[in-house]
């Protein structure tokens, strides 16, 4: 166990506000009908977000984000410009107008792209691991995932989980029990009395926290991390709160009752982070400020640039699924 | 020495294995087992760690694949049977097969599916499901008919860096014979005129082209001359070679052992009509495996894939037109 330290904090709390600022301006341009598609936030969600994403190191870990993760990815070292290009549908982004919003990434860089399909990273993410091991190339790197509630209920949950726990392998799995799975309860969704109680069956190390502190985040997630990057096995970790916003922004989310939204979990953790490293000392309010004001021109910065820039091509575009150039001839 | 169909994978495998250090097996019971159909006998042995047993988790199997493939190995994993595929499904079509398209990133991954039927095996390890992935964009759909194709396509599959569905006919697995893993040296996506012939053309592919050339056989006793073409791989799939033929025969049947909503043959028989309409003369026609799942009892079954008998009697109505 490491105390957590003022410079990890500090992370990732910087990682949530600049998520929490871009993904208000994504919510605002949706709102102003200049995104196509889908727009999903990670409202209320950052502290967990943030605290897997600050423990990861680019270039060396894998992370695979969920559709709240905008600040794990901030957080982990994704380009904000690789969001707004992404939802704005610039060429220029990493899915280059192919896939849009929150289903992207960058895998060969440890950022792997989501699929809409619940539970199927867990197995990628352990296949990517394997292959290391197998390479002899594992140099300490450990990977990570987050889902919500509803993917535990998924057979590829079950699977992906159950075979990084038979293989061992370094992988933190957080779980984000935000208590509805779009508008699905808990209580529809998963029978135990808590999610956690599953770590035991999968044989993973389980660990619970609250999904709004974000002190308890950084230390407990954090620790989850180290633990499986010190070579303790799969780590499960479940971290309970609520998401303050809908699950996409085309849904009010009116499905949540008012007594849950006034309840303990459906309090702002950029709210109680803010309180927290005020009261530690560990930053300052004139700080908060500069990270607000800096925050604010790297996402006006990235959507402007964005917004330049062309969408794909229909006639260049070489509307091929296959990889080799050789095949492109083929008359499929 | 004679070598079978199935000695042709186990032997492609251990050649892949030999030659590139990026391949690995990953499978239910392939490890010191050797595999239901003893596929990969012996080759844990030599290369402990990289062949590798699975849990009875399909999805985990192709996903972990995936993943690996992104990391640059050349993961070959084996269904134990193509049915249980279907509970890969999702990672296979949505996973692997768009990643390239999505990200750019290749996925270099080989399925093998244990396909089609044998007399007893009912409807759950009998099926032959090709159909299915090569609808989905993304997919190399391979479907060896020849010792020598089972040997090659497998590890012409395994260097290709997109997602290989290589459908590998259990039938064929002890039954089929040669003398030697030599081939023509026809490549992924040609398919192969098996028996040439002027009256009709019948294009088959896996253990169908057997049953194809033996009603050819049967037919020639009468003076018929068939020509049967071996598709090789479903998809990408040689309609060149099918319009050539079909030009000098007039007449077409597609015959293949899959159900008969939609799939190989149908897609074939759209291809000549709609290309070469003004080729034909006669309807073509399809001949498939019944509408109904994969029935257990041998007399059942034999009656519900095409057999050389109803292939010959499609094709005598074919000629009679």
């Amino acid at each position: 166990m490491t105390i957590l330290t003022e410079q990890h904090a500090r992370k990732v709390y910087h990682a949530m506000l600049k998520s929490r600022l871009l993904e208000a301006k994504i919510s605002s341009l949706y709102k102003a009908g200049q995104i196509v598609g889908g727009v999903y936030l990670g409202k209320g969600q950052e502290a967990v977000s943030a605290s897997v994403g600050a423990k990861l190191e680019w270039g060396k870990d894998i992370f695979a984000p969920l559709i709240r993760d905008q600040a794990g990815r901030v957080a982990f070292g994704e380009d904000i410009l690789d969001c707004t290009r992404t939802y704005l549908g610039s060429a220029q982004g990493p899915m280059k107008g192919r896939d849009g919003n929150i289903h992207r990434g960058r895998p060969s860089d440890g950022l792997i792209a989501m699929i809409s399909h619940l539970g199927t990273s867990l197995s990628v993410l352990g296949g990517m691991l394997k292959a290391r091991q197998i390479q002899g190339k594992m140099n300490g790197c450990v990977g990570a995932t987050c889902v919500g509630d509803g993917s535990t209920s998924t057979g590829a949950f079950h699977e992906g989980l159950n075979y990084i726990a038979v293989e061992k392998l370094p992988v933190v799995v957080v779980v984000a029990d935000n208590q509805f799975a779009y508008s699905t309860p808990n209580t529809k969704q998963f029978a135990c009395k808590d999610l956690i109680d599953r770590a035991v069956g999968y044989g993973v190390e389980g660990h619970s926290v609250d999904g709004t502190d974000v002190l308890a985040c950084a230390e407990v997630i954090g620790n989850a991390v180290d633990a499986a990057r010190n070579g303790e096995g799969p780590q499960m970790v479940v971290a309970k709160l609520l998401r303050l916003s809908g699950h996409g922004e085309h849904d009010d989310g009116s499905y949540v009752p008012t007594d849950v939204r006034s309840s303990h979990y459906g309090r702002d953790c950029i709210d109680v982070g803010k309180t927290q490293l005020l009261e530690k000392g560990w930053v300052t309010e004139t700080e908060l400020d500069q990270w607000e004001a800096d925050a604010k021109e790297a996402v006006q910065a990235a959507v402007t640039l964005a917004q330049k820039e062309d969408g794909p091509d229909p006639y260049t575009e070489d509307w091929t699924a296959l990889s080799r150039g050789s095949f492109r001839n083929w008359n499929s | 020495m004679a070598v079978t169909y199935i000695n042709a994978i186990r032997d492609a495998q251990y050649k892949a294995l030999e030659q590139d250090e990026s391949v690995f097996l990953y499978g239910q019971d392939i490890g010191k087992f050797g595999g239901a159909f003893k596929a990969t006998k012996g080759l844990q042995e030599k290369w402990p760690d990289r062949v590798m047993d699975a849990p009875i988790s399909e999805d985990a199997m192709i996903g972990m694949a995936i993943g690996a493939a992104i990391e640059g190995m050349r993961p070959v994993v084996e269904m134990q049977f193509a049915d249980f595929a279907s509970v890969a499904f999702s990672q296979i079509v949505n996973n692997a097969a768009t990643h390239f398209y999505r990200t750019g990133v290749p996925v270099p991954l080989t399925i093998r599916m244990p396909s089609g039927g044998a007399p007893g095996t009912g409807p759950f390890h009998s099926q032959s499901i090709e159909t299915l992935y090569a609808h989905y964009p993304g997919c190399i759909v391979l479907t060896p008919a020849t010792v020598a194709d089972a040997y090659h396509m497998l590890l012409e599959g395994i260097a290709m860096d997109d997602p290989v569905i290589y459908c590998e006919h259990k039938f064929l697995y002890g039954w089929l014979k040669s003398d030697s893993y030599e081939g023509d040296g026809l490549p992924i996506g040609k398919a192969r005129i098996t028996r040439s012939g002027k009256h009709a053309t019948v294009v088959a592919y896996s253990a169908m082209v057997h049953e194809a050339v033996r009603a050819a056989e049967m037919l020639a006793t009468e003076g018929w001359e068939i020509e049967v073409v071996d598709l090789r791989s479903v998809k990408p799939l040689d309609t060149d070679t099918i319009m050539a033929s079909v030009a000098r025969t007039g007449r077409l049947l597609a015959v293949g052992e899959a159900f008969p909503w939609g799939g190989v043959t149908a897609e074939v028989v759209s291809r000549v009509v709609t290309e070469g309409f003004h080729l034909l003369d006669a309807p073509p026609m399809r001949l498939n495996a019944k509408d109904t799942p994969i029935p257990y009892h041998p007399k059942l079954w034999a009656a519900h894939r095409p057999t050389p008998e109803s292939i010959k009697h499609a094709l005598k109505q074919l000629l009679a037109y």
